[in-house]
């Protein structure tokens, strides 16, 4: 009875009809993801503004735009939110949306558990944009954070800049941990009756592959963060050489959990093009289950890779040579999805949606991403371009090219089920074409730069690197730019869009049985599974008991 | 698969190829001047990857060009592709080649890294993980190096550079070409990078390590030599220049600077910061000093600064 009487006011909250169930402390999972969504893309928009601050900065040789301690500040927090609190954040969005929908549960295992992780985010969000206002300013020592830079401390205030910054990676690592439980076990425990591991969509086998990388990196990243934070304030050792810390250490206990990192941004965005090419090539996913289980292949070969960051670190050789192997193997079961899903592409009957068109452009720029990549881990080429503008293009193809592009996609293609409206094709092309361009002529630039040696991270360089500076530039002010018509669709589409019917794509997945946006509970009555997904070509039923899962409501 | 395909597929793998050796023709080009032994190394491996990254990029870009162009669905087409699950002949390829190509890209990788040998030679032989590699293709231009390694001092933010044997101190680097060179990297305060692009070469300095690091200069002129770890506030501005000289001139230059009586040299982030605090009003935040400007029998040419 107990119970009853606290989940009273909150379900009132919940009423579907009452947007302010969105500012509230709502425990659908629905709710929370579009929470997660939108705050993120909020951070999303302040990571670009400090973008812009860097490459205004980076448009001329010298340092004359801000001062360099402020463009040091820029991109350490250009790193930070793009990642803490934009990346991350909105791939948890999309995994809460979706994967109760997809695998046929009500909700998430732990729905308060879940609001707590979702509203951590706004808290180390306020902590770390707070650091402007701590004397010596935001933290200016990287994203990496890597001692004794970030031990320097020059204000010499206890409360500093760095001190909110590792506060807020700790807070945010422990939000994550709180996300990954309830991903994994609800994608364990709460399946449908019929759904089958092998039944389930690879989008939510990549968000349980990625979750699982969570689970056993991040207590490295927080654990290295906190002990950070400890040499900082309270006078530890760990890792300040001057009191016979080992530097180096901190760099194995970051990049234990910063490396596996990728792949918890990367999987879901394969699931992504996994769900949406099959969707928009009216064709089966090619080689569902190898698909599948490259994704637990990755995983595990993730938490074996990290010191590739480090090849010109101190390290032996022994270990560079190791960890070249590692990383190497690393693009068998990728290449295996990327022929994947160039087989299911072919032969389909292709509809160039804006959310398949950001899909196939993200796919083309992971491709070329992956190539910089062997590249990186052959050490000798390592050894070159690490550090330079090489890598800093490298990862942008893979964070911006094939990320931000596949989360755009799926914001797209979902968009009619979480808003029950369709959005504008027009302006979803026009968003696409400026993006494309804008983040080939922002990124592309930078392997140039990197091959002929300017390094990551400087405020000023040699006039011979001025040309394609200035390309960059232009790109990055381009996709600035190319936001506005999102936002304007989204905006504008959610207030007075097209009702949008069940199923508008015509796809084949759970969430489609059901009406947009879904009901409170998702389902009336559980799905029945009786079908692998991707049934494209064929006419097969996916759940015997279609017409039975929500009470008809118009 | 018929004939006719088969040989459509081979043009278009034919085209390919030769587009693909083309790009990593080219790629020697992107790089900065081949200065030392390392650089034709590593510019070798680079050039191979690029052509085979150019082959499979342009495999999977164009066959999506194709699908896209020409397998579009009709505007009033609500039919769906054909049903097929996947084909294991083709998952095994696309396993089996991948696989096949990183360890040839691996093995190649670990003999050039090996013949480079800027860490010293590898341990690994004697552990038993590859047999003994030579190095002929330096064993031409790098004598032993016999000559006592070069103190390499990084601090925020100033490279200084001491030849024991001679007692001369530096901001500039100065080597003899074509000899081994050997150096002994420290670091006073946090972690700089060692990086001179002309060279393809690169090691962190640790503090309260002493790293050694060697390479083989091949190529007299003047490189540059930038910090490539973020090391702070001035930290772009921690550059300076590497002079590779014959072996005459290198010691004529080394006997000559002896004679100098030291002098403090110009510092781009002192005289920054110097001109900073004079101003008074500060456009940014405090920021950890800079070193003082370091007092050495060489500082280069005044001209080359900043």
């Amino acid at each position: 009875m107990a119970n009853v009487l606290v989940d009273e006011p909150i379900k009132n909250l919940d009423e579907p009809e009452s947007w302010r169930r969105f500012f509230g402390f709502s425990t659908d999972h629905k709710v929370i993801g579009i929470q997660y969504i939108v705050t993120a893309f909020f951070f999303f928009l302040v990571g670009g503004l400090f973008a812009m601050v860097i490459r205004g900065e980076l448009i001329t040789p010298e340092a004359d735009l801000v001062d360099r301690t402020v463009y040091n500040a820029m991109f350490t927090l250009h790193g930070t939110v793009m990642l803490f609190l934009w990346t991350f954040p909105v791939l948890a969005g999309l995994a809460n949306y979706l994967v109760p929908l997809m695998i046929g549960a009500r909700d998430m295992a732990f729905p308060r558990l879940n609001a707590v992780a979702f509203w951590m985010v706004p808290v180390f969000g306020v902590v770390l944009m707070g650091s402007f206002l701590a004397p010596g300013g935001p933290s200016q020592a990287g994203w990496w954070a890597y001692p004794p830079v970030s031990l320097q401390n020059p204000s010499g205030a206890l409360i500093n800049g760095q001190f909110l910054w590792l506060l807020a990676v700790a807070l945010s690592g422990v939000s994550s941990i709180m996300g990954a439980v309830n991903i994994v076990t609800t994608i364990v425990r709460m399946r449908a009756p019929g759904m089958t591991f092998f039944r389930m969509p690879i989008f939510v086998w990549a968000v349980m592959s990625a979750q699982i990388i969570q689970l056993f990196g991040l207590p490295a990243l927080t654990a290295g963060a906190v002990m950070l934070l400890f040499d900082l304030s309270l006078g530890t050792s760990f890792f300040d050489p001057i009191k016979g810390g080992d530097p180096i250490l901190f760099q194995h206990f970051f990049w234990f959990y910063s490396h596996p990192a990728v792949y918890v941004i990367i999987l879901p965005i394969f699931g992504i093009f996994s769900e949406l090419l099959p969707v928009y090539s009216r064709k089966p996913l090619f080689g569902y289950k190898v698909v599948a289980i490259s994704s637990l292949i990755i995983v595990a070969l993730s938490a074996v890779v990290w010191v590739h960051h480090m090849f010109a670190s101190g390290t032996p050789s022994w270990m560079r040579m190791l960890f070249m192997f590692s990383t190497m193997l690393i693009s068998v079961p990728t290449g295996i999805k990327v022929f994947a899903w160039v087989a299911t592409v072919w032969g389909g009957k292709i509809r160039l949606t804006s959310a398949m068109l950001f899909a196939l452009g993200g796919l083309v720029m992971f491709v070329f991403a992956g190539i910089t990549g062997i590249m990186l881990a052959a050490v000798p080429v390592d050894i070159h371009v690490n550090n330079t503008y090489f890598v800093v293009g490298h990862f942008h193809y893979v964070i911006y090219g094939a990320t931000v592009m596949g989360v755009y996609a799926a914001l797209y293609h979902w968009f009619p089920k979480m808003t029950g409206r369709m959005y504008n094709e027009g302006l979803g092309k026009l968003h696409f074409v400026l993006t494309f361009i804008g983040a080939n002529l922002n990124f592309f630039p930078m392997h140039p730069l990197g091959l002929e040696g300017m390094p990551r991270r400087v405020a000023s360089y040699d006039p011979e690197f001025a040309f394609w500076n200035v390309m960059a530039s232009l790109g990055a002010f381009l996709l600035g730019m190319s936001t506005l018509p999102f936002i304007l669709n989204m905006v504008g589409s959610w207030i007075q869009g097209e009702k949008a019917p069940d199923n508008p794509w015509r796809a084949i997945g759970i969430e489609w049985l059901v009406s947009s946006p879904p009901s409170h509970e998702n389902f009336e009555v559980l799905p029945i599974v009786v079908a692998a997904p991707y049934g494209y070509g064929k006419s097969d039923l996916l759940v015997s008991n279609a017409d039975a899962l929500e009470v008809a409501h118009e | 698969m018929n004939i006719r395909t088969g040989l459509v597929l081979t043009i278009v793998a034919a085209v390919l190829a030769a587009i693909s050796f083309w790009m990593g023709q080219q790629a020697y080009g992107w790089m900065p001047p081949q200065a030392s032994a390392e650089s034709i190394l590593v510019d070798d491996l680079f050039s191979f990857l690029v052509t085979l990254g150019t082959f499979i990029f342009l495999g999977v870009f164009v066959t999506l060009v194709y699908s896209v162009l020409f397998q579009r669905a009709g505007k009033y087409d609500f039919s769906d592709g054909p049903h097929i699950e996947g084909n294991v002949t083709l998952e095994v390829i696309w396993t089996a080649i991948p696989f096949a190509l990183v360890i040839w890209i691996a093995v190649y990788s670990f003999q050039i890294y090996d013949q480079m040998s800027i860490l010293g030679p590898m341990e690994h032989i004697h552990k038993g993980m590859a047999t003994a590699e030579a190095a002929p293709g330096l064993a031409e231009v790098s004598e032993v190096s016999g000559q006592e390694p070069i103190e390499v001092l990084a601090r925020q933010w100033a490279w200084e550079f001491r030849y024991p044997n001679q007692n001369v101190s530096s901001t500039e680097l100065h080597l003899s070409n074509n000899q081994r060179a050997t150096l002994l990297l420290k670091s006073e305060d946090v972690i700089h990078g060692f990086y001179i692009p002309a060279f393809r070469i690169k090691q962190d300095i640790v503090p309260n390590e002493e790293i050694t690091f060697e390479f083989t200069p091949i190529q007299e002129g003047s490189y540059r030599l930038r910090d490539s770890q973020y090391s702070g506030t001035y930290f772009a501005a921690m550059q300076t220049d590497v002079v590779v000289e014959s072996p005459e001139a290198h010691r004529d230059w080394l006997k000559e600077a002896a004679a100098q009586p030291p002098t403090v040299a110009y510092n781009a982030a002192f005289e920054d910061y110097r001109r900073a605090s004079e101003k008074g009003v500060s456009a940014g935040w405090v920021t950890v000093p800079p070193a003082a400007p370091p007092l050495v029998n060489y500082s280069g040419s005044p001209l080359k600064e900043e």
